[in-house]
């Protein structure tokens, strides 16, 4: 059984006001095939978690550890990260010029896997992935990202995500921007990974309405850089009809 | 009453620039010019004023259907028709030569010609070469430039009424070498050029093409790639002259430069006259800065002489390696170093593709892939210092 284990993590950002500490302290234990949803208001913290799990230079842990397996990947830098099974989803992914999609997918399985995949499963794989993503043929040409629209660039993701098959993937915002056609064909993508490779999830979001599709095991409100309540699913209907405001009583956030 | 002649006078149009096949016509070169302002005049100077040896020198070229190779009089009626030197260098190259590189393209789908200029060695020389393309006509002419070599010279290509022309320069010189080259065309009614610089090797290398769409239709594609390492110095001046009334034009350059002193230069005129109605033009210049201690200038220059035209736009810019997509290919798996050089290969890749000769966009990618990978090694040394 695979675990992804947050343990008191402290990241700080350079602001031109000087240092800025964005996480206090956050715990956090993911098992294999688990979906822990993340839900807070903004400025709360969410997407820094993100991008501290993956690595982003941005960001300076200045304590605490994120361990995959027993294995410390603070120490690792971007790259060692994904080798070792973790996956981001970015909210804004970047566009990069040049550099066609099945290129991209190609070098990057590569890259993961060791060796090039064989060709003739690749191309299954990335057919159906494409299929089942409503994604044309013609996608993977296109350069990465490059005038891609909103809900492309979260497939793009989400087909990133079942064929590279990480053993944890962190989702950030996947959700926002999307119509609910698209937030259903990315949440069965979402299933999918879940279903075939026991994919453990954090999954960031902002509104309720995504958990109608994947499910969480766990719901945990983020407040002021810090884990403030954690429960069941039931926890994200409260929160729909109550807010946040409770929790934002005397939190300091910015 | 003698009228004082004042100071200095700008010159207001880019068509009014002195044009003289007489070396005598322009001043000493001093630097101060701006067609010499940013090039290390030291090293080329000689160009400008020295003697030349204007002898032919020998090449060798692939025998190709549909095309001709031969040597003829600087005194041929052909020579001069696609334009006439703007610098000191060029009506230097001009005057010098005794002979003229004549290449024809007459079929009506020739084959692929490849010239291989490798023998220039260290003298003084200066060269003329006029690529005409006969009217209907098609083909892909490629000169390719390895070795030594200490050049100015002239190119004059002449594109027939509907014929479709690819020219490419290769400069693929050893470090040493200097390489001026003043590129003239001249495209007839309804005819296209794709013109394309490639400069990867050589101490200074100028590539300056001047493009003048004289009759109605005619449309040029000017692409230009230059990957300058430490010490290099890459210029390309592409001129677009619209004559003509329903022209068109499209010019795209892209820059990688790496290493300290590693400077390239474009400047891109275009020109839209007073009888070309209907104009469609875009003109852009992008670098990508891989190292601390690079220059690159590039100036978009735009005038407008008629209020009837279809587009003209520019754009140009540089700009350092994007570390988000640095983040963004390491967070899928791949090593630091295989995405920079994913990346760099993804940017000049839009102007490899647009060459249009598969064996030779297949060779220039790997000639690309060598530059990166040396400048990955000088990158990772300059770490561990």
């Amino acid at each position: 059984m695979s675990v992804l284990k947050i343990e008191d993590l402290q990241v700080s950002v350079e602001t031109e006001q000087g240092t800025k500490q964005i996480l206090r302290g956050v715990d956090l234990t993911i098992g294999e095939g688990e979906t822990h949803a993340i839900m807070g208001p903004n400025g709360s913290g969410k997407s820094t978690l993100a991008y501290a799990i993956a690595g982003h230079p941005k960001y300076q842990v200045t304590g605490g550890s994120v361990q995959l397996d027993g294995e410390e990947m603070l120490d690792k830098t971007v790259d060692e990260r994904a080798r070792a099974g973790l996956f981001l989803a970015m909210q804004y992914p970047v566009e990069i010029p040049g550099v066609s999609v099945s290129n991209f997918l190609r070098t990057a399985k590569t890259a993961l896997d060791g060796e090039a995949p064989p060709i003739r499963s690749w191309i299954k794989d990335l057919d159906s992935s494409m299929t089942a993503l409503r994604m044309d043929r013609t996608f993977r040409e296109r350069n990465v990202n490059e005038g891609f629209s909103g809900g492309e660039k979260k497939r793009h993701e989400i087909l990133q995500l079942e064929l590279l098959k990480p053993k944890f993937a962190v989702l950030d915002e996947t959700d926002s921007g999307l119509d609910v056609d698209a937030l259903k064909i990315v949440s069965e993508g979402v299933n999918r990974a879940k279903e075939t490779t026991g994919l453990g999830v954090l999954l960031i979001t902002h509104y309720n309405r995504i958990l109608r599709y994947v499910k969480p095991d766990f719901v945990h409100v983020f407040v002021a850089g810090r884990v403030a309540e954690q429960g069941g699913p039931e926890l994200a209907v409260r929160l729909e009809n109550e807010g946040y405001d409770r929790f934002l009583t005397g939190a300091n956030v910015e | 009453m003698a009228l004082a002649s004042p100071a200095f006078v700008p010159v207001q149009t880019r068509s009014e620039r002195l044009a003289s096949t007489s070396v005598t016509d322009f001043p000493a070169v001093t630097g101060l010019e701006f067609e010499w302002k940013f090039i290390p005049l030291a090293r080329v100077k000689h160009l400008t004023e020295g003697a030349l040896d204007g002898s032919p020198t020998a090449f060798t070229y692939s025998v190709s259907a549909g095309t001709a190779v031969d040597w003829i009089d600087p005194s041929a009626p052909v020579v001069g028709t696609a334009g006439v030197p703007e610098d000191r260098a060029a009506a230097n190259a001009w005057a010098s030569v005794e002979k003229v590189l004549h290449i024809a393209v007459t079929g009506e789908d020739a084959a692929e010609l490849v010239v291989r200029r490798d023998r220039f060695g260290s003298t003084a020389r200066a060269a003329h070469v006029v690529i005409e393309a006969a009217p209907n006509s098609k083909g892909v002419v490629i000169l390719e430039h390895h070795g030594s070599a200490n050049l100015t010279e002239n190119v004059e290509i002449v594109v027939g009424d509907n014929a479709q022309l690819t020219v490419v320069t290769v400069q693929e010189w050893d470090d040493e070498a200097l390489h001026l080259s003043s590129h003239f065309a001249r495209v007839g009614r309804d005819a296209n050029l794709r013109h394309v610089i490639v400069s990867l090797g050589g101490s200074v290398v100028r590539v300056n093409p001047s493009v003048h769409l004289v009759a109605p239709g005619a449309s040029i594609d000017s692409f230009g790639l230059y990957f300058a390492d430490a010490g290099q110095y890459f210029e390309q001046r592409p001129y677009i002259d619209h004559q003509a009334a329903n022209t068109r034009s499209r010019v795209n350059y892209k820059g990688a430069l790496q290493g300290k002193g590693a400077h390239t230069v474009w400047v891109g005129d275009v020109l839209i006259g007073p009888h070309a109605d209907g104009t469609d033009s875009y003109e852009q210049n992008r670098n990508l800065v891989l190292s601390e201690g690079t220059r690159a200038d590039s100036i978009p220059n735009l005038e407008i002489e008629t209020g009837n035209i279809q587009g003209a736009g520019h754009a140009s810019s540089t700009g350092r390696f994007d570390d988000e997509q640095l983040f963004y290919l390491q967070s899928r798996g791949i090593s630091e170093e295989e995405a920079r050089r994913l990346v760099v290969r993804g940017f000049l890749a839009e102007i490899i593709n647009e060459i249009g000769s598969p064996a030779l966009e297949e060779r220039l990618s790997a000639a690309v892939e060598a530059e990166l990978v040396q400048a990955e090694a000088v990158r990772a040394s300059a770490l561990v210092q």
